[in-house]
């Protein structure tokens, strides 16, 4: 039923896209577990910033390299953030009120992805920030080359990787399976891929740990593009279908 | 107003709400009753629309839940007080809500207030809180946006007897000004007091229903003696039927002065002579209770 066909009491619009993305934004850090996520986030960034300054070789002594390295955290830790932005609301049953508040259960999804843009540019602005505080304290050493390219690419890699937690979040409705299956079932897959002869050629255009690596370095070929596309298709796109489709049907108790 | 036509909910070969329907016109409070796992939550989450119906509809102020832009805005849900983040302040629950629905959040406050929250418990987490409070909590949120209609689901659950009085004036004084109210229970006592209209459901199947005065009336009389025994015979003596009452005592169809003309006929001694009003449905819900397998409610 479309809104001009409702009675003009009941007309008043829908809570917006950017209002949604707010709350779901404010959703992350208004309890303790999600402060605790982003403080463990921050700390470990500043912990490894803090090590590569004092440990790195003459020649890892350069902005482009401490940026690459800060990536490490926040690429395993961000992917459960997303995770835990759609199970949260079925471990904590809070599913009940948002869906009762905004009955389109689509709309509640595309305040979360759009939450997850934000927080992952946020991520790599983080990470830019403290590469810049470390090559202060590299010193007259210190380089401070940097590319477009690489830029670009690594936000590609942790927008796919905190988007694939939202998927499989959404695809499991439940945080264990879905944290463990992330990790794990990509790994799998790569180990298939060396043991079984000949599926290493399948393997590369759909292992997401294999396609991802030439990332980062702003030399990506579009042969490695297309790999990348593949397995992103196979471990974000799938999974979002999956959990999409199961959001429409599922009854939210 | 809302209108559930014949709706039906099955799950597999289960069916948890068997072609129920009913209405609830604004100005009054439906009482939806029913032993647990009868099908209440099961058919509130119908009406609001986060359960699919396998037939039938639901609507409220005549066109689907699911169809209202921001329903939050009309229609104050509280579907199961326990469902709330555990980790969440609850002043920063309802801070949550009151985005969403995009109504200013200086709202908050007074909310908290109205529902009888203490301030030393506005920074606590919801975690913390005893199911009483999150059901305050739970019926801040539905009244957020003054909305002209609530649906609870079982919101006496937890609180204490203050707290029961409290919601039963709300409720009341919400209705008397115009607004629907559907509430559910599984406790009779709890809803006949504030309730206009009744509608009991048993086994996903509607087993009673109408105005509270419809359904109380006709019940016949409670009378309870000192030798409840030789009332029962001194009544059958007079001809008139009767049964045990669901405290002692015995239930009569008859007018008063029938009964006591038979009780002094026999001089049997008189503790209780009343109309039986709520005996017959609370028979009824004993009945429905006790012999059905209860199975656990789908929340």
């Amino acid at each position: 039923m479309s809104a001009t066909t409702l009675p003009a009491p009941l007309r008043d619009p829908a809570p917006s896209l950017g209002r949604l993305t707010q709350v779901e934004l404010r959703k992350t850090v208004d309890t303790r577990a999600g402060r605790w996520m982003l403080a463990v986030i921050a700390l470990l960034t500043v912990g490894v910033t803090v090590v590569f300054v004092l440990a790195a070789e003459s020649e890892e002594r350069n902005f482009t390299q401490l940026f690459q390295v800060l990536q490490v955290p926040t690429g395993v830790l961000l992917p459960v953030l997303g995770i835990l932005l759609v199970t949260s609301e079925w471990s904590q049953r809070t599913a009940l009120t948002t869906f009762t508040l905004v009955p389109v259960r689509e709309r509640v999804i595309a305040a979360k992805t759009l939450a997850v843009v934000v927080l992952a540019f946020a991520a790599v602005v983080l990470t830019l920030l403290f590469a810049a505080l470390g090559t202060i304290g590299f010193g007259s050493d210190g380089s401070w080359e940097f590319g477009l390219d690489p830029l670009a690419e690594i936000v590609v890699m942790q927008l796919a990787g905190m988007l694939g937690g939202l998927a499989f979040g959404l695809a499991f409705q439940t945080s264990a399976p879905a944290i463990v299956l992330y990790f794990v079932l990509p790994t799998v897959f790569g180990v298939l891929g060396e043991i079984i002869p000949g599926a290493d050629d399948v393997m590369r255009w759909i292992d997401i740990g294999q396609s991802t690596l030439p990332l980062g370095e702003g030399e990506t070929t579009g042969k490695e593009w297309a790999r990348f596309g593949t397995s992103v298709a196979v471990w974000v796109a799938l999974p979002a279908l999956v959990g999409l489709w199961r959001l429409r049907r599922t009854e939210i108790k | 107003m809302i209108a559930v036509e014949h709706i039906t909910k099955r799950y597999g070969s289960q069916t948890a709400v068997d072609d129920v329907s009913f209405v609830c016109e604004p100005g009054t409070v439906t009482g939806f009753l029913g032993p647990n796992g009868a099908g209440k939550s099961t058919t509130l989450r119908m009406i609001c629309g986060l359960t699919t119906p396998t037939a039938g509809s639901a609507t409220v102020f005549g066109v689907p839940y699911r169809s209202l832009p921001n329903p939050g805005r009309h229609v104050g849900v509280l579907l199961d007080a326990s469902a709330m983040h555990a980790g969440r302040t609850g002043r920063e629950t309802l801070t949550i809500a009151a985005l969403t629905l995009g109504v200013g959040t200086d709202r908050v406050p007074a909310l908290l207030e109205r529902v009888g929250l203490e301030r030393s418990a506005w920074r606590k987490r919801v975690g913390q809180y005893s199911l009483g409070m999150r059901q305050r909590l739970g019926i801040a949120q539905a009244l957020l946006t003054d909305p002209r209609m609530l649906v609870l689901d079982e919101p006496a659950n937890g609180l204490d007897p203050e707290g029961i009085h409290w919601m039963r004036g709300l409720l009341r004084d919400f209705a008397d000004r115009g607004g629907t109210v559907l509430l559910s229970s599984h406790l009779l006592r709890e809803v006949e007091a504030v309730a206009d209209q009744l509608v009991v459901i048993g086994n996903g199947k509607i087993v009673a229903q109408g105005s509270k005065a419809e359904l109380l009336a006709g019940t016949g009389i409670y009378v309870r003696a000192l030798d409840d025994a030789a009332l029962g015979r001194a009544l059958g003596a007079a001809g008139l039927e009767s049964r045990p009452g669901p405290d002692g005592g015995r239930l009569v169809d008859a007018d008063a002065e029938a009964v006591g003309r038979a009780a002094a006929q026999a001089g049997v001694v008189l503790l209780e002579l009343r109309p039986a009003d709520g005996a017959g449905l609370e028979e009824l819900f004993l009945k429905l209770t006790a012999s059905e397998p209860v199975l656990e409610e789908a929340a």
